[in-house]
């Protein structure tokens, strides 16, 4: 041990400051104590208490600087003291900022704010999503496990204010050109969306997209607004603010079918719109039309995408070029190696809509489905777990998710569930969905292929053989890129179609025979 | 309809994000003015104390 | 808005408002016992909300023990300690007295207190001497030799000063020691020569014996935190007529006794909110680390519940090193205090603010909130009696005193 001191004479240094210098030099190696300390009596006095005295400290006066320093041995010892200059100028700490914690100190940092994005915990997210709107704040409410209650008071204090509430349960939006949340890269167009579901809406933009148009401005609502708990307080907000958008010439409306009270504020206020609008109520078949309808149905998500284009532009039906293989070879490709009881549809999702509205495709045509979040006339899962004959998963619904990464951000879940579903001998057919885009994953193709060959592998251990049919949700422009994605599933023999109708609709020919090549866009 | 709905169509969103910090990131790199907040539940979750809270203050 | 709501916020506006007229100005330096309210004879008074002696931290009981042989009521430690035990000394909260006081806070009759008046209200608030050694424990004779001056020549000497010059006022000397690096809690440097270049003068034109001159001057100019006893009396001046008005949520006290850390709220009379003294996060002295510290001690939280101390980190520049280093820290630290204050001060700003007021009126409910407890700086104490100050650092305030606190709230306002 070795204990020793230098003296600076004239070096005033704050009391703190040196306290701070000797703690970093305590923390050195080899280092036993160091003390930096001015020259006052009582500093020499707390030396000698740690048996740090001797001649030359105790001649040192009130205005001279003491560092005094025990080691192990001489090594670490004089590195300290060779370098004194780098420990007492050294910048103290990292620059480091606490964040705002409170809407009222971030609205003093950005006091032109007009929309707060919430996306806490759903038992928090009403009160600040009310704290938000008594600030004058536009709210986009990502976070779900909010009440009917909830909801509809904060609709309509919304609305008393001029402002409004987008969700709760709202994943997309796109503002101007700006994407809110799951959002895809789409070209700006005439063409204003109001929907009920983020993937609704992420297809329905791509679609356009795809289509050659754009989008004006995409309001996601929430999944229950068009109930008639809530009376579609924000689709109607909605309306009225596209119906005086200057960029906006066409409006869609995707939800499910609208409640009865619900659908009627509906209809009154498209009456007064100046604009054309096309809905898109996905669900079971309804009565046909009548003649008096102030606007165009749309069965499916590229149909509303495909007469929204058309309307907007004045020109005939877009449609989509799909790869240039025909049907009836593809189909037949898909059914060879076949073992007799391979039978069964299992569709695993990331997007709710997507469930939802391949179960109407298929119910469409004729194949009934297991869910666990059903359309009206197919059969609830008894544990979403477990997969019965044909089974639509939507693997973003609650009992999933609580406490674990939604699909489109991970894939773990599917991952899992595409593993189980090739155990069962009696599963001819894997329909997928795939989505890109701002805050989704960012490689949702990639990280589901090893369970996509692994599963692949499991069946034909089985004697059979696997069809995988997927569908991609994005534009060239999303960060994944649509082009690699789709590249990479089809070299792991993924049917890939440009929509999830589409690839709902081919799985249903998979099952029920040859179709009418002309039904197939 | 108010000017602030209007607002926020017309110019885009200036944001205020409570929560998920991606949706954060993702608006600045499109070149909206954000500020992030470091939120934690009020009253560190106590069901009574926000019940409280939301009656006070 | 609703009713209740609109009731708190307006007993706030009223709260601080009078925070912020308030006129804390020096009126006299006068032994304890002949200006405080209600200190009897064999009383002493103690930092923090009260105490029993079982409970008693080793420092304040170090402190006690030494008031008691200061006073001359004992004549040696044991029987200090057994006049204390035994409750024929009697001890009590500084702040049931208008008083305030540094660390254990100790005040007996015979120890001359700063006088505070708030002119704006006329109400008085005291505090005792700032020293490094009894008010810490230490009841060394050495310790106590430094009272005996404070009483005998020191206090004496400013005070004819003092009342020669017809008191002098504090509120011109905070807001320029702010603007000078000080927070006027660890750091009160600027506002201690401000003061002593006060009285130098008044000193000498009073006529004070040469050797009591020199030896007060000496005193004053070298004594860097002399100032924290009077920006504790102005604190506890200007924010005790915010103290019991219905409705509001305001913070009127923040106290410890190195046992617990109670806070007083405005609208909620005179009952303590306590939880257990936090530990400090802190520098230590040669010899010392943070095994041997005791917990959070002292009525000098006074000053961030005035508005000053922690809550105007951002400009305190002298102390960066406390707070880790950069001014960026220092500036966080503000701008979170601002988020649980009512409002900023208008007596007191801060140039690195673009020279906003200080953050004013800690909110109870916006404490918790937001999660957000009031920062302190404080100074460390030993966890056992007998030693001298062994450490500086930060320190917040526990959370559990303000649910507590806003419970109650609940309950007496009829809140279900």
């Amino acid at each position: 041990m070795i204990t020793r001191c230098i003296i600076r004479k004239n070096a005033y240094y704050d009391s703190v400051f040196l306290m701070r210098v000797a703690k970093r030099i305590s923390g050195q190696k080899g280092i036993l104590e160091a003390a930096a300390l001015m020259g006052t009596e009582k500093n020499k006095e707390l030396l000698s208490d740690i048996g740090m005295a001797g001649p030359e400290i105790s001649s040192v006066r009130p205005n001279d600087l003491i560092i005094a320093i025990r080691a192990e041995d001489e090594e670490p010892l004089s590195a300290v003291f060779e370098n004194i200059d780098h420990w007492l100028n050294e910048s103290q700490g990292q620059a480091g900022t606490i964040p705002c914690r409170t809407l009222e100190e971030a609205l003093t940092h950005l006091p032109h704010s007009n929309l707060a994005v919430i996306s806490v915990p759903g038992q928090y997210a009403s009160r600040e999503a009310r704290k938000a709107l008594e600030h004058g704040l536009n709210v986009f409410l990502f976070s779900d496990n909010v009440s009917v209650e909830d909801e509809l008071s904060l609709k309509g204090f919304a609305r008393e204010k001029g402002l409004i509430v987008m969700g709760p349960d709202c994943g997309t939006a796109i503002i101007n050109g700006i994407g809110v949340g799951f959002s895809n890269a789409v070209r700006r167009g005439p063409i204003g969306v109001i929907g009920s579901s983020g993937t609704g809406i992420q297809e329905f933009t791509t679609l356009v997209h795809h289509f050659g148009s754009g989008i004006s401005h995409a309001i996601g609502t929430g999944s229950r607004d068009l109930s008639d708990a809530i009376g579609g307080i924000t689709f109607l907000s909605s309306i009225e603010v596209l119906d005086s958008d200057r960029e906006t010439r066409v409006i869609a409306l995707l939800s499910k079918p609208p409640g009865p009270l619900a659908l009627q504020n509906l209809i009154h206020r498209i009456i007064q719109c100046r604009k054309p609008i096309v809905t898109c109520f996905l669900g079971p078949k309804q009565d046909p039309d009548d003649a008096n309808l102030r606007y165009r149905k749309a069965r499916t998500l590229d149909d509303a995408a495909s007469l929204a284009v058309q309307i907007a532009t004045n020109n005939p039906s877009p449609r989509l070029e799909d790869r240039s293989f025909k049907f009836q070879e593809l189909i037949n490709r898909e059914r060879i190696h076949k073992s007799p009881e391979q039978k069964y549809i299992r569709g695993i999702f990331a997007g709710g809509t997507f469930c939802y509205q391949a179960q109407q495709i298929l119910q469409d045509a004729g194949i009934m489905v297991h869910s666990n979040l059903p359309l009206e006339g197919n059969s609830k899962l008894r544990s979403p777990l477990l997969s019965v004959e044909h089974t639509l998963i939507d693997m973003g619904s609650d009992e999933f998710t609580s406490g674990r990464p939604h699909p489109m951000i991970d894939a773990g879940l599917r991952y899992e569930r595409i593993l189980a579903e090739a155990k069962d001998p009696q599963v001819s057919i894997l329909l997928l969905d795939f989505i890109l885009g701002l805050n989704a994953s960012p490689d949702p193709a990639g990280e589901l292929l090893p369970a996509i060959a692994e599963a692949r592998g499991q069946t034909r251990k089985q004697g059979g053989s696997l069809s995988v049919i997927a569908s991609v949700c994005g534009t060239e422009n999303d960060p994944q890129n649509i082009q690699r994605q789709v590249k990479a599933l089809e070299e792991a023999g993924v049917v890939v179609f440009s929509s999830s109708a589409k690839a709902a609709r081919f799985c249903g020919f998979l099952v029920t025979g040859c179709p009418e090549e002309s039904s197939v866009r | 309809m108010s000017d602030k709905l209007k607002d926020l169509l017309q110019n885009g969103p200036i944001a205020i994000n409570i929560g998920i910090f991606d949706f954060a990131e993702t608006l600045k790199i499109q070149g909206v003015e954000v500020i992030h907040l470091n939120w934690s539940p009020p009253a560190g979750g106590d069901p009574e104390l926000i019940e409280l809270l939301d009656q006070l203050l | 808005m609703n009713d209740i709501k609109q009731k708190i916020d307006m007993a706030n506006a009223e709260a601080v408002k009078r925070i912020n007229e308030a006129d804390p100005v020096l009126v006299d330096i006068a032994p304890a016992g002949e200006v405080i309210p209600g200190l009897k004879d064999r009383m002493v008074l103690h930092s923090g909300p009260p105490v029993t002696w079982p409970n008693m931290c080793g420092a304040q009981r170090g402190a006690m023990i030494g008031a008691v042989l200061f006073e001359n009521w004992a004549g040696s430690v044991d029987e200090a300690s057994r006049l204390l035990e035994n409750g024929i000394i009697r001890f009590e909260p500084n702040h049931h007295h208008q008083a305030v006081g540094p660390m254990a806070g100790t005040i007996s009759p015979s120890m001359p207190v700063w006088v505070v008046e708030n002119r704006t209200f006329g109400n008085r608030a005291f505090c005792r001497q700032v020293e490094g050694r009894q008010q810490f424990g230490d009841y060394s004779d050495s310790a106590l030799e430094g009272l005996r001056q404070w009483r005998d020549i020191w206090a004496l000497s400013l005070r004819k000063g003092l009342l020669g010059m017809g008191g002098l006022e504090l509120r011109p000397i905070i807001a320029k020691a702010l603007t000078m690096g000080d927070e006027l809690h660890n750091r009160p440097v600027a506002a201690s020569s401000l003061f002593a270049n006060g009285l130098v003068g008044p000193m000498l034109e009073a006529g004070v014996e040469k050797g009591h001159l020199l030896s007060t001057i000496n005193y004053i100019t070298k004594h860097e935190l002399l100032f924290l006893g009077l920006s504790m009396a102005a604190g506890k001046a200007s924010v005790d007529p915010a103290a019991g008005i219905e409705y509001s949520a305001v913070v009127i006290a923040m106290a410890r006794n190195g046992t617990e850390f109670g806070i007083r709220v405005s609208g909620l009379g005179e009952e303590w909110f306590t939880a257990s003294s936090p530990r400090i996060n802190g520098l230590y002295f040669p010899g010392y680390t943070e095994k041997d510290a005791g917990a959070d001690m002292g009525d000098s939280a006074i000053t961030e519940t005035a508005g000053w101390g922690g809550l105007v980190l951002a400009g305190a520049t002298g102390i960066l090193s406390l707070v880790g280093g950069t001014p960026e820290e220092a500036l966080a630290y503000s701008k979170e205090m601002r988020q649980i204050t009512v409002t900023m001060s208008s007596s007191y700003r801060m140039p690195v603010f673009g020279f906003q007021g200080a953050p004013l009126g800690i909110d109870m409910r916006k404490v918790v909130q937001t999660g957000i407890t009031p920062i302190i700086d404080t100074a460390i104490a030993h966890r056992n009696p007998g030693y001298s100050i062994i450490g500086a650092g930060l320190v917040r305030a526990p959370m559990e005193c303000f649910k507590k606190a806003l419970l109650r709230f609940g309950q007496k306002y009829g809140v279900k």
